[in-house]
């Protein structure tokens, strides 16, 4: 039981531990909003969900938690709201040590976990308002009004006395964020809120995160999809069964593709030796076309001695891999979900 | 369908505001209590199992109308229930006292096992119960206010059954001074209270089933399951009461003091055989409680 409410709440987060990526770059505090140390989960099955998972989000920031289905992020955010007990390592949500903390950090934190669900027989206001009846720390008499404004916010104000059961899919999936804005929050945890919706939907959660994230409050987000998070991300974390494979901005995450230098000639052979003297790897020479991984040459560096050597340069280009194929690099292509 | 709601109301999602702070134990503890019963009384499913509880004293009352004529006090066989067959030719209050025994067997072990099986397991079928974890409502409040809950709902049943069979009692059959088993008459008010006295016994002999009903649930996913394995517990109970051969064991089954409450209707009192029943009812509770509870708040919630 929580007997202490307001007294560690604002304590400075513990020794912010080594942020990968850019800590400061957002705001200036080192604080974050979600750390975990080594989260790891074992199910009673034997299997291996979580494998000591390091994950930082920066406060303010829009982090992006990828991954293909099955690759643990569910049962992170579930250890991360405390459904889910670690086998081993600690997390924290707004630098509270949990899942000790629940009762004074949750009501700070909105979530939407793996799919709406509601009572079918309640409307979607009376759903709202049972859910703010739960919260200890919610007040009684504005409760019609902040359920009025979240309905409002996520366009189902129409819809409010509708039952649950006649919702449409992007109806429930929106009720469920409406009911992670009924208090303000600081935190807000999204799994996989696109799940289901037709583009039109996907378009209008995208457009509600970012203006959420306007306000100032950190928005972690997961999703299957890299195409429905990129454009509103500041931030990326990669799962792959069970390991964080990548963290750090979307800056950091397409910087980490090997750029390659190509060139257009009608030498091809010429141009390759050039590449090769400059000590450039994995060269490739395909109907007019050199290519090779440019590594640390600077691209006006390797131009130079091309033009300096004679070769006929008729296009030259620093071409990087889409975030996309990085993605599918990260997290592997194919089926090849474990459990 | 007023959709243009005028009043501005503040967006309610903004960091930097206050930081929440619990608004005291209490009150919200009743709230979520007061959420939790709107729920659950206003399931269609549990509105019929009270019309069914309602219906059967009903049934009762109309039956032995028709069968005992009016005044005949004809003796019957020398069970508890013959007793009582004879006493409500006599006095209408008494369909009242048949009416919870006949219905402590089967008929109010249902209802609790469905509103005790249905708590946990329910909420966890749905994926409602990690929503509500999340907000959060607090492993152990949750509990607590699901059980009582169901302590509400079980009270609820059985003051329904008195109602339904006091009224139709009274509507079928003369009504006066009450004759106890004992053989002392006492007036009508004080047959009342006693009536009142056997309520609440019985709501404790359901409340300690709710107890084994709540920690059931916490095992499981599906609610079916729950409702099954309670009714089955509490069957095999009895029946296993009714067995010579387990005449050892009988005082430790769940349902071998339920219908202890005859002793209400002598004079004087037998508070022995009421505080043994009232001492198993609390056992059980301890016991099943605290399962519950050690289950419900460690277990990983999948749903």
């Amino acid at each position: 039981m929580s007997a202490g409410l307001e007294t560690s709440a604002d304590k400075p987060a513990q020794d912010a531990p080594g942020l990968p990526g850019d800590p400061a770059q957002q705001g200036g505090t080192a604080q974050a909003a979600v750390v975990t140390h080594g989260l790891t989960k074992r199910f009673r099955s034997g299997q291996l969900a979580v494998d000591g998972l390091d994950m930082v989000v920066p406060r303010g920031s829009v982090y992006g938690f990828l991954g293909p289905n099955g690759s643990g992020k569910t049962t992170t955010i579930r250890m991360l709201l405390g459904l889910v007990f670690a086998t081993s390592g600690s997390h924290e949500l707004l630098s509270t040590a949990m899942p000790a903390g629940a009762a004074r950090v949750l009501p700070r934190v909105g979530s939407l976990v793996e799919g709406p669900a509601f009572y079918t027989q309640l409307s979607g206001r009376a759903n709202l308002a049972r859910i703010d009846a739960v919260d200890a720390t919610a007040d009684p008499g504005t409760t019609d009004a902040r359920v009025t404004a979240a309905l409002e916010r996520v366009g189902l104000l129409a819809a409010a006395k509708k039952r649950y059961r006649a919702y449409s899919l992007g109806m429930k999936q929106r009720l469920a964020i409406a009911a992670s804005l009924l208090q303000p929050r600081e935190l807000i945890i999204l799994d996989e809120p696109t799940n289901g919706l037709d583009p039109q939907g996907t378009r209008e959660v995208r457009a509600l995160i970012r203006e959420i994230a306007t306000d100032g409050v950190t928005v972690l987000v997961s999703s299957h999809l890299l195409a429905e998070v990129e454009q509103i991300c500041t931030h990326v974390g990669v799962m792959r069964t069970g390991r964080m494979v990548f963290q750090g901005t979307l800056e950091e995450m397409r910087a980490r593709g090997a750029a390659r230098v190509q060139v257009r000639t009608t030498e091809p052979v010429q141009a390759a030796e050039v590449l090769t003297k400059l000590g450039l790897a994995d060269i490739q020479a395909v109907d007019g076309k050199v290519s090779a991984q440019i590594g640390d040459q600077g691209p006006e560096v390797v131009c130079r001695e091309l033009v300096l050597a004679g070769v006929p340069v008729a296009g030259f280009d620093t071409p990087r891999p889409s975030l996309e194929d990085l993605f599918v690099e990260l997290t592997g292509e194919g089926f090849d979900v474990d459990g | 369908m007023s959709t243009a709601e005028a009043p501005p109301v503040p967006r309610p999602a903004r960091a930097g505001g206050a930081p929440p702070v619990r608004r005291g134990y209490v009150r919200p503890w009743l709230r979520l209590l007061r959420s939790e019963l709107g729920l659950m009384f206003r399931r269609w499913r549990n509105r019929a199992l009270l019309a069914v509880v309602v219906a059967i004293p009903i049934l009762l009352g109309s039956a032995l109308r028709v069968a005992v004529p009016q005044g005949g006090q004809n003796g019957g066989g020398n069970g508890l229930g013959a007793a009582f067959l004879t006493q409500v030719a006599g006095n209408g209050v008494f369909l009242a006292f048949l009416s919870l025994t006949i219905m402590l067997t089967l008929v109010l072990p249902l209802v609790v096992a469905v509103v005790s099986g249905e708590s946990l397991a329910g909420e966890a079928n749905t994926g409602t119960l990690r929503y509500l974890l999340a907000v959060p409502a607090g492993r152990a409040r949750l509990l607590s206010v699901k059980y009582v809950a169901v302590v509400v709902f079980a009270l609820a049943a059985c003051l329904l059954v008195a109602a339904s069979a006091l009224i139709v009692g009274v509507a079928l059959f003369p009504v006066g001074p009450v004759t106890l088993l004992s053989g002392t008459t006492v007036p009508l008010s004080e047959g009342l209270l006693r009536l009142l006295f056997v309520v609440l016994y019985v709501t404790a002999a359901m409340a300690m089933l709710g107890a084994i009903g709540l920690a059931i649930s916490s095992l499981t996913e599906h609610p079916i399951a729950a409702i099954a394995a309670i009714m089955i517990l509490a069957v095999s109970s009895e029946v296993a009461d009714n067995i010579p051969q387990f005449a050892a064991v009988g005082p430790y089954l769940p349902s071998h003091w339920w219908l202890s409450f005859d002793s209400i209707l002598r004079m004087p009192i037998d508070t022995t055989e009421l505080s043994h029943g009232l001492l198993s009812f609390a056992v059980y509770i301890v016991i099943f409680g605290s399962i519950a509870w050690a289950r419900f708040t460690s277990a990983d919630i999948t749903s």
